[in-house]
C-alpha cells in the first residue's frame, strides 16, 4: 500500500486515459454548464455523480416492480426481494466478505459507525478504552464521544504528524490492555491520506482490540478485500461510490454480529412477537429493522456493477495520475499550501491560499465551472491541527480529466489575481 | 450569470486586506460572538455603547472577503448611530443581500450598498450577515453566540 513519491511532473496529455471520454458518457450530469462554462466536478469526496446505470436500475425498480421485500407471496413482491438480495451479494463480492450475512444495510458510513457505536458498545464499561486517529470524520469521532458518555469509557486519539501521516509510534504506544476497540479511516476525507489498516489491525488484534475500519472515502478508490486487511467491521456509503444516497454498508464479522444485541426494534428484524418475549431474526436481518431503503440497495448494487466494469485498479491508476499532476503544479502556485502531503495519497488535494479565505476559492472557482468543497469536511480537528480555518478541496473521480485538473489550476491562480 | 466582479469589488477586496476596526475594544460595553459552523467562521464583536449612541465598534476573528468585507463596513456605518438606527439598519442591510428586487436608490446604505452583488450568490448571504446577527446579539446582550445554521 506504499506508494513511490514521483519526483516527475507528469505531462496532462498523456494522462487521461482514452477510456476516460467513454466513461464521461456515462454519466448524464457531466454534459452540462455552470456559468456558461463546462461543468467541472471536483466534489467527489463530498458525493461522486451517477451514472445511468445507477439512476436506470432505481427507475426500472419502482417503474416495474415496486413492492416490499421479505413479505409478501405475489410476484412484484418476490422480484424485489430477489434484486435486492442480490445485491447484497454483489456487496459481499466487492469486498470479498466471507458470508452474505456479514453486510447489513444501513442508511450511510454515519449510521454504519453508530450501529457499531450503540450495539456492540454495550459492552463497554468505566476504564475501557477507544482509540481513533486525529484525522478522523465528525462521523468517527462523535458516535465514540457519545459512546463514552454513555458508558465511562475513554476516548484516545492517536495524533497525526505535519505531513498528515498517522503517527504509529504513538498509535502503538495507545493500545493496550484496556482498549477495546480501535476506530479508523482507511482514506482520509479531509487530508487524501491512506492508512496502512492492515497493520493498524495487526496491532490492535494483538491488544485485544476490535477495528471498525471507516471506508467512506477508500472503497470508490482502493481495492477493498475486508478478509484480507483482518477488519472486524468495515463501514461505507453508496453515495461515494457512485450510487444513491441514504444507503450504506456495514460489515461485521458473522460472530461479531450474532454476539451483539439489535440495534433498532421493528418489522423484518424479528422471529416471533409476543408481550412476554420476543426473538430476534437471524443475520443479517436482525439489524435491519423496517423496510429498508429498497432502491438504493438496488442502486447501490448497480452501482458496483458498474465499477467492477470499469475496474478498480483502472479507477485507481487514473486518479494517480491526476493527482500527481495536480499536486505537482499547484506546488507551482504562490502561496499556495497543500494541507495533507502523506507519502500514500489518494484521490483529494486539499490546500490553502495566502491572502484568499477558501469559502471565496470555492465561489471563484464556481464562476470558472469547477465545483469543489470549502470548509473543515467536518474534520475540525484536522484543521486545528493545521492551524487553518477551512481548506478548498478538489477530489477526483473515473470520469475527470487531466483537462479538469489544468482548469482548476487555472481558476485557483485567477482567484489569487481577484485578490492580488 | 452573475460576473466575479460583481461580487469581489475591489472596495470589498481592500476591507478584506486592510479592515477597519479590528481588534479589541478598550472599555467595550456590549459583546457578542458570531460563528458560521458551515465554513468554521468566528467573529468577535464590541461595542461601546453611551446613552444610547455607539460611539464605538469593532471586531476580531477569522473569516472569508464577505463577512470580513461586511464587518469592517458595519462597524464604520455604526459609529454615531443610536442602537434603534443600529437596529433599523440590519433591517435595510438585510433586505439588500436577500431581497429579489434590491432596494429604493435612496435607501440609506452609503458604502454598504457594495455587497449588493451577494444577492446573487445564495451561498454567500450568510456571510454578508454574519457580523449584523451578532451585532443584533451584542445590542440584545443576550450573551448567546450566534450561529449562522
Amino acid at each position: 500500500m506504499n506508494a513511490v513519491v514521483k519526483q516527475e511532473a507528469v505531462r496532462p496529455d498523456t494522462l487521461s486515459a482514452p477510456e476516460v471520454a467513454r466513461w464521461r458518457q456515462d454519466f448524464p450530469i457531466l454534459q452540462q454548464t455552470v456559468h456558461g462554462k463546462p461543468l467541472v466536478y471536483l466534489d467527489n469526496a463530498a458525493t461522486t455523480q451517477k451514472p445511468l446505470a445507477v439512476i436506470e436500475a432505481e427507475a426500472r425498480y419502482y417503474r416495474e416492480y415496486n413492492a416490499n421485500v421479505h413479505r409478501g407471496v405475489h410476484t412484484l413482491s418476490q422480484r424485489a426481494t430477489d434484486a435486492f438480495e442480490a445485491a447484497r451479494d454483489t456487496v459481499r463480492r466487492f469486498i470479498n466478505a466471507a458470508r452474505r450475512e456479514e453486510i447489513v444495510f444501513v442508511r450511510g458510513t454515519t449510521e454504519a459507525i453508530n450501529l457499531v457505536a450503540t450495539s456492540f458498545g454495550q459492552r463497554l464499561r468505566r476504564g475501557d478504552e477507544i482509540l481513533i486517529t486525529e484525522m478522523e470524520h465528525h462521523s468517527n469521532i462523535v458516535p465514540w464521544q457519545l459512546l463514552c458518555e454513555r458508558s465511562g469509557a475513554t476516548l484516545r486519539v492517536a495524533p497525526i504528524d505535519d505531513a498528515g501521516e498517522l503517527r504509529l509510534d504513538e498509535f502503538a504506544r495507545l493500545l493496550g490492555p484496556a482498549t477495546r476497540l480501535v476506530a479508523v479511516t482507511q482514506l482520509s476525507n479531509a487530508l487524501g491520506t491512506v492508512n496502512p489498516v492492515r497493520q493498524l489491525i495487526e496491532l490492535a488484534h494483538a491488544a485485544g482490540a476490535v477495528v471498525l475500519v471507516d471506508g467512506a472515502q477508500a472503497v470508490a478508490h482502493l481495492p477493498v478485500d475486508v478478509q484480507a486487511l483482518g477488519s472486524d467491521f468495515y463501514a461505507f456509503s453508496g453515495h461515494k461510490l457512485y450510487g444513491p444516497t441514504g444507503i450504506g454498508v456495514l460489515y461485521g464479522k458473522a460472530a461479531l454480529l450474532e454476539s451483539m444485541p439489535p440495534y433498532q426494534g421493528g418489522g423484518d428484524m424479528i422471529r416471533q412477537v409476543t408481550f412476554t418475549r420476543t426473538t430476534y431474526n437471524d443475520l443479517p436481518y436482525k439489524f435491519e429493522a423496517g423496510t429498508p431503503n429498497i432502491a438504493g440497495v438496488i442502486g447501490l448494487g448497480a452501482a458496483i456493477d458498474y465499477v467492477n466494469t470499469v475496474g478498480l485498479p483502472a479507477i485507481a491508476a487514473h486518479e494517480q495520475a491526476l493527482l500527481d499532476y495536480a499536486t505537482a503544479e499547484a506546488a507551482q502556485i504562490p502561496g499556495l499550501r497543500l494541507i495533507g502531503t502523506a507519502r500514500d495519497k489518494a484521490s483529494i488535494l486539499a490546500f490553502t491560499l495566502e491572502g484568499v479565505h477558501p469559502h471565496d476559492v470555492g465561489t471563484i472557482l464556481d464562476l470558472e465551472g469547477v465545483a469543489v468543497r470549502a470548509g473543515h469536511h467536518c474534520a475540525m480537528p484536522v484543521m486545528a491541527h493545521f492551524g487553518v480555518p477551512a481548506t478548498a478541496r478538489a477530489s477526483f473521480a473515473l470520469y475527470n480529466t487531466a483537462e479538469d485538473v489544468a482548469t482548476l489550476l487555472r481558476a485557483i491562480r485567477k482567484a489569487r489575481e481577484v485578490f492580488g | 450569470m452573475s460576473d466575479l466582479r460583481d461580487l469581489y469589488q475591489e472596495l470589498i477586496v481592500d476591507h478584506y486586506r486592510r479592515p477597519h476596526n479590528f481588534g479589541p475594544l478598550a472599555g467595550a460595553n456590549r459583546h457578542a460572538e458570531g460563528f458560521n459552523p458551515l465554513c468554521g467562521d468566528h467573529l468577535s464583536l464590541s461595542l461601546k455603547v453611551v446613552d444610547g449612541v455607539i460611539e464605538e465598534a469593532r471586531f476580531e476573528g477569522a473569516g472569508c472577503a464577505i463577512s470580513t468585507a461586511s464587518a469592517s463596513l458595519m462597524t464604520d456605518a455604526l459609529k454615531g448611530r443610536t442602537e434603534a438606527e443600529a437596529e433599523a439598519l440590519f433591517a435595510v442591510f438585510h433586505a439588500l443581500v436577500t431581497s429579489e428586487d434590491g432596494l429604493p436608490a435612496d435607501a440609506p446604505l452609503g458604502k454598504l450598498a457594495v455587497l449588493a452583488g451577494v444577492r446573487e450568490f445564495p451561498t454567500r448571504v450568510k456571510c454578508a450577515t454574519l457580523a449584523w446577527h451578532t451585532l443584533l446579539a451584542a445590542l440584545h446582550q443576550d450573551g448567546q453566540p450566534v450561529s449562522t445554521e
